[in-house]
């Protein structure tokens, strides 16, 4: 088993002291104002992986796919339930990470490996491989500001997926690039499979994630609808997909009904 | 057990180039940003003193070398205002990096507070040329120096704990520690000599971590005389108080650091 997640749960707090300041918070707990709104961003998510699956993760906005990333790549702490993983997590999520405008793309690069956990000759080793994957050796002394965001994200799709990690949490980033790299990034993340990397993996394209993985986790408002192999998991979410679309046209054509009727 | 310990070398080895990284960060963005870099972060700490001196030298005419006393009093000041309020931000400033990839937290408030330990390096070269313009002798006592620079530094980083946290949760710290700095300055003798006060109010600077540093600074520098032992009982307590208490509120706050930032 390469990845556990058990029971896991994530609880979010709105209107505390980040909003208000000491000066407020002071105030407002001696007027006993003070409160809290709490929701549950991720609720009783449990599944195992085992070396070299793949995960897609879908769902709508707001489902709890990027807060259970992060709990996964030991960011968010959950309130409940446990996280076990075995060996190098390297995460990508979203794009800017770890990345400093004003140094250079060689320095990002050797910066972000240092973020992620790796050692100077590990980089020093990698580092040719890296930068000849993302097509940006000319621009390698320009500062990481003046590149495209095109090239921002095939440069951090680069660094992820050349350091070999035992697990690898991507979050939206094969959507990226052109035509052209998304291709050979998808290329690359079937190599990445092949070698043994346990991956996860949000996108909201389910061609990709059909194409991908091996395994499907759909969440909704943070539960855990599903979790198994793709093709069951994916044709429950697409019919789960057209179901409240019908629903909501036809909640529309109702409104709209209305609308008529009292406009008579 | 070899196994174990190789794993330990290699995690030193990863902790050890992540710090470098850091440093070498932090140095770019404070040096390269500015037009005059070096020479802007040692004339900021010199306005203040020209400024200083400028007013109060006739004031104080009849004391015997006010302009080491007042450059003293400045260069502590401005490396413990400068590497605390630097430290303030150094988990905010870095929540895109926090929030999205496992690092140990303590590592930026590290890398800050040795580019301001740098910084302060230079400006003890102005003080240094203002206290021979002053005609001042310098012998082998000023050596000592080292004591007090190492005690504030590991002061500096055990208020920088407890500020970076607190500016994570909330963010108006960051005004009411400005104030808490203009304050320091009236409160720490930098300009002006405590004789005139009364016993226990002369007693009561000792309350100050600041003030000891300042203290030892112009003991060495001025009087040619190495304080007593209480006052450097004093200079490591200080310091010792504040990282502890400042590396519980981390030790407890760990979890919900990711979520507010």
């Amino acid at each position: 088993m390469v990845v556990k997640v058990k029971d896991v749960s994530v609880k979010y707090k709105i209107g505390d002291f980040r909003d208000i300041g000491l000066k407020e918070y002071i105030v407002k707990k001696f007027s006993r104002n003070y409160d809290a709104k709490e929701f549950w961003a991720v609720k009783n998510v449990s599944f195992k992986l085992e070396k070299g699956d793949f995960l897609g993760i879908v769902g709508t906005n707001g489902a709890g796919k990027s807060t259970l990333l992060k709990v996964i790549s030991g960011v968010l702490y959950p309130e409940s339930g446990s996280v076990r993983t075995k060996g190098q997590v390297t995460s990508l999520l979203e794009l800017g990470t770890g990345f400093d405008g004003e140094l250079t793309i060689k320095e990002n690069i050797y910066f972000r490996g240092a973020l992620l956990g790796y050692t100077e000759e590990f980089m020093d080793k990698k580092y040719s491989e890296i930068i000849d994957f993302s097509e940006l050796e000319e621009f390698q002394g320009l500062k990481l500001r003046q590149l495209s965001s095109g090239m921002k994200s095939r440069l951090a799709f680069s660094i992820a997926s050349l350091l070999d990690p035992d697990i690898l949490i991507l979050d939206e980033v094969l959507a990226v690039g052109d035509a052209a790299f998304r291709s050979k990034s998808e290329k690359k993340m079937l190599e990445i499979i092949k070698g043994g990397t346990t991956t996860l993996f949000v996108s909201h394209s389910l061609m990709q994630i059909k194409r991908l993985s091996n395994k499907v986790l759909w969440l909704d408002r943070g539960k855990q609808m599903a979790f198994g192999e793709t093709r069951e998991v994916c044709a429950m979410y697409e019919k789960f997909i057209k179901e409240k679309k019908a629903a909501r046209e036809q909640s529309l054509k109702a409104m709209e009904q209305a609308k008529k009727e009292t406009g008579k | 057990m070899i196994k174990a310990l190789d794993s330990l070398g290699s995690k030193f080895q990863q902790r050890k180039f992540l710090f470098k990284q850091l440093v070498y960060r932090d140095f770019k963005s404070r040096y390269k940003r500015a037009v005059l870099g070096v020479l802007w972060s040692m004339l900021s700490p010199l306005l203040y003193f020209s400024a200083q001196a400028l007013v109060f030298t006739f004031i104080f005419s009849r004391a015997e070398h006010y302009i080491s006393y007042l450059i003293t009093g400045n260069i502590v000041y401005y490396y413990f205002s400068d590497a605390t309020t630097q430290g303030m931000f150094s988990l905010t400033s870095n929540a895109g990096i926090i929030s999205k990839i496992r690092v140990p937290k303590e590592i930026f408030l590290f890398s800050k507070n040795i580019s301001s330990f740098v910084n302060f390096l230079l400006t003890l070269i102005i003080m240094f040329s203002i206290v021979a313009l002053d005609q001042m002798p310098f012998h082998i006592k000023f050596l000592m120096l080292i004591f007090p620079i190492v005690c504030i530094s590991v002061l500096n980083v055990g208020i920088g704990y407890i500020l970076s946290a607190l500016f994570v949760f909330f963010k108006d710290i960051q005004y009411l520690y400005s104030i808490v700095c203009r304050l320091l300055i009236y409160f720490s003798a930098i300009f002006y000599y405590i004789d005139a006060f009364p016993d226990w109010i002369r007693k009561m600077f000792w309350l100050n971590p600041l003030y000891c540093y300042i203290y030892y600074f112009r003991q060495i520098i001025i009087y040619n005389n190495i304080p007593g032992l209480w006052v450097h009982f004093l200079c490591i307590l200080y310091p010792l108080l504040f990282v502890i208490v400042g590396k519980i509120i981390y030790k407890v706050n760990d979890n919900k650091f990711a979520y507010y930032l």
